[in-house]
């Protein structure tokens, strides 16, 4: 082991161009990742941040808040449901919005959501026409203390703070009172209007010691059907486009990381071939193929980390550079860390290409030969 | 060329010749005195279908301490006689027995592991690991083997001392001449304290005037130790370091 590691010191060069071919490879599998990861957070940040275990949709909605209309009564069977410690209501609107200063036809795309029980990051709620802005909707001209004004009837809402990272369907949220948004939508989406009391989704927390994953089934029970309820996770796939979104780029990322197999296990060949020689003196003196290969198998994994390094240092640099609203890209540890892990797995499987390669140097080859 | 190349021909005479011991160590009386008994080894190769013999009963013994020269033409079978009792390949018939260790039906890996602890090789084209120093090249076989750290690089200071090598000890093998590489073959072949070394063609890539030196520094090394040696080599200026010298042709030996 120690002699794989003083050839990679030593002879860097020899590893150069897998280092290059891997950093490039884990440098595309971080930007695939953060952008999957950017788009998923543009469309359903401001659902996972939910603070509840369920969410209630009506059971015509297929899943969709815009569809969806919970009345006052089937909150109240809701409410009665054993394990459910409270229920929220929350209601979407997406409208264009005109900002002060913007050309007339400059519209900026946002998702006003009138909210009871306030999601993760999101303050109180504020007084009635008035709305938290998501930091996004900065890039659109959007400033705390501006006015701007929502869809064809020019609703007036006053930005009094903002948020960070609550994106829905690729749109900067707004964070209002539910007669904000009500007023919102009954004035702009006349065809849609909600009555008093009236919400499109209710969000549910569970009591302490409630299996969450009971409560749906529970809830849509009680409402004798009137109600299709999901754990926050199966309401986060749900909505239109991330699976689509998520199965699209995993088979990108899936196909990268078959590349860098194919790399390894090319690069590792046929620096194995160039060792043929050196393996079996080594097996001469002593060394045995679980040894060699070991040896392989590190200098693939050395290679690797290094590459990785790069790869997410230039990821990093790429995520503190894109500005909020610009591109949708967001690097988390976990994205970076599972691309560790798949480009290390890449390495050991292509490695063990080599295998048969090492096993089968034969070690009388170092004696008796001249070259 | 590789082992396959040193073994005798198809046109060469079957193994059904009688066996002869012409060691000439039938005084010793036991494995205790021997670095090396071989008794009735055979060794045959399948090549087209047809059987080839590259060793024909060979009967060879050799005293602790002894130096013995193999000589004998190419295709002759000395370097498949020199893999087989240095565990590098296995006997299809007979036995082999190795300071005392009968290696005959030794799996894979036991064989590394005699061959870590028990020989010493150094190689025609000397073969260094052209990325390690000296002194590195001869700590790989401790770190090949079992491991003694500390003990192991005293060792090999001591050896590179000896082989007047000290002042070279950081250098790579391609900073080396010919000679340095050869004496830090030789180093490395010592590093295991090993009952039995085995020279293949240690002077053939050298000039006269560094074979002998070469050859006095084997000579000397051996002679300090007591340690067995087996040299093997087509010129027979060398069999003058040697205690012993038997010849092989056609896969037997002839004294």
């Amino acid at each position: 082991m120690k002699v794989a590691l003083l050839e990679l010191r030593r002879r860097p060069g020899r590893f150069s161009t897998a280092t290059v071919i891997l950093t490039l490879i884990a440098t595309l599998l971080m930007l695939l990742g953060g952008l999957l990861d950017g788009l998923l957070d543009g469309s359903t940040s401001a659902v996972a941040a939910q603070q509840g275990e369920v969410i209630v949709f009506s059971d015509t909605a297929e899943n969709s808040f815009l569809r969806s209309r919970v009345s006052p009564e089937t909150r109240d069977l809701i409410e009665a449901v054993p394990g459910v410690a409270a229920v929220g209501g929350i209601g979407v609107a997406q409208l264009g919005g005109r900002v002060p200063g913007n050309a007339d036809r400059d519209l900026i795309d946002v998702a006003l959501f009138g909210y009871e029980i306030a999601p993760d990051g999101v303050p109180k709620l504020p007084a009635a026409g008035e709305a938290y802005a998501d930091r996004s909707l900065e890039s659109g001209g959007v400033r705390e203390g501006m006015t701007i004004e929502l869809g064809p009837q020019r609703t007036p809402i006053t930005i009094v703070g903002w948020v960070d990272g609550l994106a829905y369907s690729g749109q900067g949220t707004l964070w209002a009172a539910p007669e904000t948004w009500r007023d919102v939508v009954n004035e702009n989406r006349p065809g849609a209007g909600v009555g008093d009391g009236v919400f499109q989704s209710l969000i549910v927390q569970a009591s302490d010691g409630t299996d969450p994953m009971t409560l749906p089934a529970a809830i849509d029970a009680a409402t004798d059907g009137a109600t299709d309820s999901l754990v926050l996770d199966d309401a986060i796939n749900a909505i239109p486009g991330v699976e689509q979104q998520s199965s699209t780029f995993n088979q990108i990322i899936g196909v990268t990381v078959i590349i860098a197999i194919i790399v390894v296990a090319l690069f590792f060949a046929l620096l194995t071939v160039e060792r043929t020689s050196l393996y079996g003196v080594l097996k001469a003196i002593g060394a045995t193929s679980r040894t060699l290969f070991g040896g392989v198998v590190l200098q693939a994994v050395v290679v690797t980390l290094v590459a990785s390094a790069i790869g997410g240092t230039l990821a990093l640099v790429l995520d503190l550079a894109v500005p909020p609203g610009g591109i949708p890209y967001t690097l988390l540890p976990a994205r970076v860390l599972s691309s560790v892990v798949f480009l290390l797995i890449a390495a050991i499987i292509g490695c063990a290409f080599s295998l048969r390669r090492v096993l089968r140097i034969d070690p009388a080859s170092a004696i008796g030969s001249g070259s | 060329m590789n082992s396959t190349d040193t073994t005798a021909g198809p046109d060469q005479p079957s193994s059904d010749q009688p066996s002869s011991d012409r060691s000439g160590s039938a005084q010793r009386s036991g494995d205790g005195d021997l670095a090396l008994r071989m008794t009735g080894v055979r060794k045959t190769y399948q090549l087209g279908g047809e059987e080839v013999v590259a060793l024909d009963h060979v009967n060879l013994s050799v005293g602790a301490g002894e130096i013995l020269c193999l000589l004998g033409p190419s295709g002759s079978g000395k370097t498949t006689l020199c893999s087989i009792a240095g565990g590098l390949l296995s006997a299809t018939e007979g036995e082999v027995v190795v300071g005392g260790q009968d290696i005959t039906h030794y799996s894979e890996r036991q064989l590394s592991g005699f061959r870590s602890e028990t020989v010493g090789f150094v190689f025609q084209a000397v073969n260094l690991v052209p990325f390690l120093t000296a002194r590195e090249n001869l700590l790989v076989v401790d770190e090949l083997g079992r491991r003694s750290g500390k003990a192991a690089r005293s060792r090999a200071d001591t050896l590179l001392d000896e082989l007047s090598m000290t002042d070279r000890a950081k250098y790579l093998p391609s900073q080396l001449s010919g000679g340095q590489r050869q004496r830090v073959a030789i180093g490395r072949s010592l590093m295991n304290e090993p009952q039995l070394v085995l020279f293949d063609e240690p002077t053939s890539a050298l000039d006269t005037k560094l074979g002998e030196q070469v050859m006095d520094l084997i000579q000397s090394e051996m002679r300090q130790r007591g340690t067995a040696a087996i040299i093997v080599t087509h010129d027979d200026r060398i069999t003058r370091y040697a205690d012993r010298t038997v010849h092989i042709i056609d896969g037997k030996l002839d004294a």
